[in-house]
């Protein structure tokens, strides 16, 4: 035998084993793996011409498509989503929730009504001025407000739990008003 | 005048201002030097000081401790004497030259001696001496291991104390207290001194809220360390710690009852801050006491056991409410600001120590509950967390000074204040531990 036929002889066995191949998915799965069967084909297809000219000389026999996930799309960093804000900000000697903040309010709500398996902590906060029990529970009755504003919009009390730093873990460490400001808030943290 | 006079004169009601006879040179001089971390500035003294001398007591040589030093510093700080020292070394039962003393001032005079026992602990005793009549008032000796000989000075400055002034000393007593340096939070125990100091627990979150058990073998206090707060009961001589209260929602202002077996504690399980009394030893048993609708918190036993002082918003601000330790009705105690927390009862069960806000600055004020008499003590303006000594004599507390956090200590009856620093950073919670037994 020569080489040319010790070829010819190759490729004729992978038609036949290549097609054998596609008719045993085909046989034995004749209802899933169309995919799997499809790509048989092409490939027993792309083989059986492998001797002669190539359809698609500049192709790869085995391409590999990429996909990037887009970071600004996860909606918890996306800053035009109101998930990406998780502080709302109370006025001074106040534990309602402004008006403004009741967007991300809402899209919390949402969120953790669509991912039943999620928990959120609700950390409140004060400035340092007076009493640091005292200003612990203030910082509660300011996770608190977040808190049944969300089950209010039927998050589940599983989901949620409100706790105090009261005036411990300053973001702002001024003394002036931006700065007290800063800290009279309440923090939503993902478990 | 006897000694006895000069004392009650001191410590009653209402004395007279005199001349301010100025410590504060006498005092840092010996502190700079002696403790790396620790100084303590006083200010302000006493109209009356009983003159008393205190001679070196006799000894072996190289003793760890200068047991007459921590005496003369101990009975100087407490304001109520005039401490002269003699220079000389006197032994507990050698004579005495009395007039070489009258000479110097002293109205009264200690001697002392130092003996190493065959079982390696000392025998450290004094006796103190009338100058005038040239008499003896009595003695006492102490018992000590190397370790403690700073204890056994403290006991026998306490001994002279409650000779002359018939009141129970504090300087065997230790105090706790919160440091931060930069993200480290220690939890200290030190003596009443500042000396000692030793930190029970280190952690990379704020611990707030330290509370004595009444036989000074435990502290309760606020951890964060879980990220909200945790209240844990804490042994000193094992380190063992428990967390008796982590109910869903934030657990904190733990207060023990005087029996030991009790926690007032702060608790929002149910939503706003209440106040629930659990069991010291593991946390069960959990009872809710108030019923508002408002924030409750800062419980704190009046002596008796009977009744609880505590924090509420429920009339719109905070103030100072008492109620029964066993549930009921609650009853307003403060009223001279729209701002008073942070209660704290005198171990004879007379005085309210607390947090006032007066145009928008906070200090320590201090309200007689018999007579209903409401003063303000300190004057800086940024106070917080006021704790009475045992005796009743001193109230302790945390101000910010020169920019940073630090303790002082004022006499109740607010003539005298003394300020202690540390190279521990910002100093914060003190908690005046209990007399030992």
């Amino acid at each position: 035998m020569t080489l040319k036929s010790i070829h010819r002889f190759a490729a004729l066995t992978l038609v036949v084993l290549l097609t054998a191949c596609a008719q045993q998915i085909k046989l034995e799965d004749p209802v899933a793996d169309d995919a799997a069967a499809r790509a048989a084909a092409e490939a027993a297809a792309r083989s059986g011409q492998a001797s002669g000219a190539g359809s698609n000389p500049m192709g790869s026999e085995r391409p590999v498509a990429q996909v990037t996930l887009d970071p600004s799309k996860d909606p918890f960093n996306d800053p035009k989503n109101p998930l990406s804000k998780r502080s709302i900000y109370f006025d001074f000697d106040s534990f309602s929730i402004r008006d403004e903040f009741r967007p991300v309010v809402e899209a919390h709500a949402r969120y953790l009504l669509s991912n039943k398996g999620r928990k959120v902590i609700v950390q409140g906060n004060t400035d340092e001025r007076g009493s640091r029990e005292y200003n612990l529970a203030l910082g509660q009755k300011r996770a608190e407000a977040v808190r049944r504003a969300l089950t209010a919009l039927g998050v589940a009390d599983s989901q949620i739990e409100a706790v105090s730093l009261g005036e411990e873990k300053p973001r702002s460490s001024g003394t002036d008003d931006s700065a007290l400001a800063e800290n009279r808030r309440a923090d939503l943290v993902y478990q | 005048m006897t000694f006895q006079t000069h004392a009650r004169q001191l410590f009653g009601l209402t004395g007279v201002l005199r001349r301010l006879i100025p410590c504060v040179a006498m005092l840092t001089l010996p502190w700079a030097v002696a403790t790396a971390q620790t100084r303590i500035d006083v200010s302000g003294v006493g109209a009356t000081q009983l003159p008393i001398a205190i001679a070196n007591f006799a000894g072996p040589e190289r003793l760890p401790q200068d047991i007459a030093a921590i005496v003369r510093s101990d009975l100087s700080r407490i304001g109520a004497f005039r401490v002269i020292d003699p220079q000389q070394t006197v032994g507990e039962s050698a004579s005495v030259d009395f007039a070489g003393m009258k000479a110097r001032g002293a109205e009264t005079f200690v001697s002392g001696s130092v003996l190493r026992q065959s079982d390696g602990r000392y025998d450290v005793r004094y006796r103190l001496h009338d100058v005038v009549k040239q008499s003896q008032l009595g003695g006492e000796a102490v018992l000590a291991s190397e370790p403690d000989l700073r204890l056994a000075a403290h006991r026998i400055a306490d001994s002279i104390y409650q000779r002359l002034t018939g009141e129970r000393g504090i300087f065997s007593t230790r105090i706790a207290f919160v440091t931060k340096q930069g993200s480290r939070y220690r939890l200290n125990i030190a003596d009443w001194d500042g000396e000692n100091i030793q930190s029970p627990l280190v952690s990379p979150e704020p611990i707030i809220s330290p509370s004595w058990s009444p036989d000074g073998s435990r502290l309760a206090y606020v951890s964060f360390e879980a990220k909200k707060p945790v209240v844990y009961v804490h042994t000193l001589a094992t380190g063992e710690r428990r967390a008796v209260a982590n109910f869903k929602g934030s657990n904190s202002a733990p207060a023990w009852s005087p029996d030991g077996r009790t926690l007032a504690v702060a608790l929002t399980l149910d939503g706003l801050s209440q106040i629930y009394l659990i069991n010291a030893a593991d946390g069960s048993g959990s009872r809710r006491l108030t019923q508002s609708s408002a924030i409750d918190t800062e419980p704190v036993f009046a002596p008796d056991g009977r009744t609880l002082y505590f924090t509420s918003d429920r009339g719109g601000a905070p103030q100072i409410y008492r109620m029964p330790a066993s549930g009921g009705e609650a009853a307003r105690v403060t009223f001279g600001s729209n701002y008073n927390t942070s209660a704290r009862i005198s171990p004879d069960g007379r005085y309210l120590a607390f947090l006032t806000r007066r145009d928008g600055r906070f200090f320590v004020g201090l309200k007689d509950l018999n007579g209903g008499n409401e003063s303000v003590l300190t004057e800086g303006g940024q106070e917080e967390a006021p704790s009475f000594a045992p005796n009743g004599q001193w109230v302790m507390y945390s101000t910010r000074s020169g920019g940073r956090e630090t303790l002082m200590a004022t006499s109740v009856d607010g003539r005298i204040r003394q300020r202690l620093t540390s190279s521990l950073g910002d100093i914060r919670e003190p908690a005046w531990g209990p007399f030992g037994k």
